[in-house]
């Protein structure tokens, strides 16, 4: 579906289902230079199942208008405008890589609005390696070939995709380079390696939180992703063997088993 | 650049000839078994009802039944997708199956397609007789007329479909040129790289948006087992106009899904399979997609030396004496030799046309005679296969449209395998003292 959020279009993706102001609401927040795509073995669940799903393109990616947000402060800022331009007063966060961040201060800002937190392949911080920075920034198809190599784990390279016939590594690179590069993801690498508050925001987060790590992930790796879940009260961890830092992909069905548990118990549907 | 710079700025995801053993396959999840295994089931037990409804509506990934997806089908198909570079496959029963479906995904009763004129027979039989059974009309046109695919665009144009290599005159469409025309008007390309395989050239480099291989051919490559496959680029964006409502509106099989918006660069493979497979079933068999996984393990080492072969035959064809003509994109005065050059650095493919001095009566007489060469109605074995195109492959043709495909009475067409290629030579050689003395020699 489609509405505004500062005078631009947003897409999200409903997961398949109408969106209805009946049911309670999950938004999923892609990571760097991706799309609503990514989160397609996740949303069509929760929404065939009571809650209302908005997998977002964030401005300047995919089907939404505008330019990329330069700052992850602006994109919690602009999460929120979400939830008030669809009318909710209270959503439930889940997010990947850069999404992690996004939601993580999101959660801080404003607590009264976010009533659980899911993150996956997160951290508190996400320092960018400098020529993976500036490949993205110059607008090189390297930079998503080399995310495409750090963020799939050892198994995930031989591909192996949940839904029959698709090729994970050629369709996650189609996605980071179906806009331009410099301006997704060149934009929203800068974004996480600028942003420094991801620690800080956790100590203020006292919602449900589930960090969903991977052991095979080179770009958060469990150790960072522990460092931050440590901040957070009562945070949940669960970690996968054997899988990347794409494992909403690599290891779906698990990663939906885990994420179904802890948001059904937490975040009901009625 | 040093070194260790080159090491930190290069992807290390697999190449080729390591995607061609490994893509799409996890032994770790099939019980440690290093080889494929063959599931042979129609189907596949659900968890729970919620499981079962979960996989009908696409909310999880999986297998309900062996008409829509398989295990083994399915590394075939990602292993194909990954050598194309494409973001999905859709594994079939044969070529022309996976080419009837890219047509019914792509179009409704009403639209009209741009076709090359130079193509296997059957492909032109269902464009030209069976598909306007279904409302969908052809207009064809050379596959060197790089204009007239522009010229014969229509408002209900919904592709272009050409082979990159046409059968069996070997004159090539060109790609990136004809893939423009497409794009500007806002239509994919579908180009069938059979002849090709993703060793010798990758379409999607050059436009092309859906590619399709009878997997029959070069790709199983031991003429064991019929396969075809569609396979996506990913690149096209149904979205950008409104030509293709299957794909960007709300269809009713499956509770308003919009492919394009749910799927993105894989929504034509996910319509193909959840809406094409569903209805007409072409499904492919467990035992040939593992029959063709075998053949793709050695895709590049047999590859090699077909195109090393075929330039062999092609000087020893060019230089002998019974031999009125020979096609083929290596020799250098080939219509289209640097346009071969740019889209097949890899060698130019197996295929050979020539044609015999003598005509029609020296040809019969040349196939009734070799020993070693097999005369049957397949390409791309690792057996050397010979046919006369307008008595076997192309003969429910009229005179007509022969002539439009660029078929000649006197033209046999060569599919060199990967025999010695002094043993070729020597069975050609017998096959041309028949040809020179017909009636003496034929065993007709």
């Amino acid at each position: 579906m489609k509405f505004k959020v500062d005078n631009h279009d947003v897409y999200a993706s409903t997961g398949g289902r109408p969106f209805d102001k009946n049911k309670p609401l999950i938004i999923f927040v892609h990571g760097s230079g991706l799309t609503h795509m990514t989160w397609v073995l996740q949303t069509r669940y929760f929404a065939f199942h009571g809650y209302t799903c908005l997998a977002l393109d964030m401005p300047g990616h995919g089907l939404s208008e505008g330019e990329s947000l330069k700052s992850i402060e602006d994109m919690a800022d602009w999460i929120s405008r979400v939830i008030d331009a669809v009318d909710y007063k209270e959503a439930s966060l889940v997010g990947h890589s850069q999404g992690c961040l996004v939601t993580i201060e999101c959660s801080a800002r404003y607590p009264e609005k976010i009533k659980t937190l899911s993150l996956m392949g997160g951290a508190g911080a996400i320092p960018m390696n400098p020529e993976l920075l500036e490949l993205a920034e110059n607008n090189d198809p390297k930079a998503v070939d080399l995310m495409m190599d750090w963020a799939h784990g050892p198994a995930g390279h031989f591909g192996g995709h949940p839904v029959p016939g698709l090729y994970h590594i050629n369709t996650g690179g189609m996605l980071a380079k179906s806009r331009t590069i410099k301006d997704t993801l060149g934009v929203d690498f800068r974004a996480c390696d600028n942003y420094k508050n991801g620690f800080e925001a956790a100590k203020k987060i006292k919602i449900p939180t589930l960090s969903i790590l991977a052991t095979g992930d080179k770009m958060c790796p469990v150790k960072e992703g522990r460092k931050l879940a440590d901040l957070i009260e009562g945070s949940r961890v669960d970690i996968i063997d054997n899988c990347g830092h794409m494992m909403l992909l690599e290891e779906a069905d698990r990663v939906l088993k885990v994420l179904k548990e802890f948001i059904v118990t937490n975040y009901p549907s009625t | 650049m040093s070194d260790k710079e080159k090491k930190v700025t290069s992807p290390k995801t697999y190449k080729f000839d390591t995607l061609s053993l490994h893509a799409g396959y996890q032994p770790h999840k099939n019980a440690g078994s290093r080889q494929v295994p063959i599931y042979q089931t129609t189907s596949y037990l659900f968890d729970d009802v919620d499981h079962a409804a979960a996989l009908f509506n696409l909310e999880r990934g999986g297998h309900i039944y062996s008409r829509i997806s398989n295990p083994t089908v399915a590394v075939l198909e990602e292993r194909v997708a990954s050598l194309e570079g494409g973001t999905a496959a859709l594994a079939t029963s044969s070529g022309m199956s996976a080419i009837f479906l890219a047509v019914m995904t792509l179009c409704e009763a009403g639209d009209h397609l741009v076709v090359s004129s130079q193509l296997y027979g059957g492909t032109v039989n269902l464009f030209r007789l069976t598909l306007p059974k279904f409302g969908i009309k052809c207009t064809f046109v050379k596959p060197r007329d790089t204009e007239g695919f522009k010229k014969a665009i229509q408002e209900n144009t919904k592709g272009i479909f050409g082979e990159l290599v046409g059968n069996p005159g070997n004159e090539l469409m060109n790609m990136p040129e004809i893939a423009k025309i497409a794009h500007e008007a806002g239509i994919p390309l579908m180009v069938d790289a059979t002849y090709q395989t993703p060793y010798l050239c990758k379409p999607f480099e050059h436009g092309a948006d859906i590619v399709i291989h009878s997997l029959t051919k070069w790709m199983a490559g031991h003429g064991s087992s019929m396969a075809g496959i569609l396979v996506e680029g990913g690149k096209f964006d149904w979205m950008q106009n409104d030509k293709f409502p299957t794909m960007t509106k709300p269809y009713e099989g499956y509770h308003g899904l919009s492919f394009a918006e749910e799927f993105g660069p894989t929504a034509f493979t996910m319509k193909a399979r959840a809406e094409g497979m569903r209805d007409f079933g072409p499904c492919l068999s467990p035992q040939n997609a593992w029959n063709v996984l075998q053949g793709i393990e050695t895709l590049s080492v047999r590859m090699k030396k077909h195109c090393s072969n075929a330039e062999e035959m092609v000087k020893y064809l060019s230089n002998h004496e019974s031999v009125a003509w020979v096609s083929h994109p290596s020799v250098p005065d080939h219509p289209d030799h640097d346009l071969a050059k740019k889209l097949l650095p890899n060698g130019r493919g197996s295929m050979i046309a020539f044609g015999i001095k003598g005509g029609k009566d020296a040809g019969v007489a040349f196939i009734n005679n070799v020993k070693l060469a097999s005369h049957l109605a397949n390409v791309g074995d690792t057996r050397t296969l010979v046919i006369h195109p307008a008595s076997g492959t192309h003969s429910q043709m009229d005179e007509a449209t022969l002539k439009f495909a660029g078929l000649s009475h006197d033209m046999i067409r060569l599919s060199v395998g990967i025999e010695d290629i002094d043993d070729i030579k020597n069975d050609f050689e017998i096959g041309f003292r028949a040809a020179r003395k017909p009636r003496l020699v034929s065993n007709q």
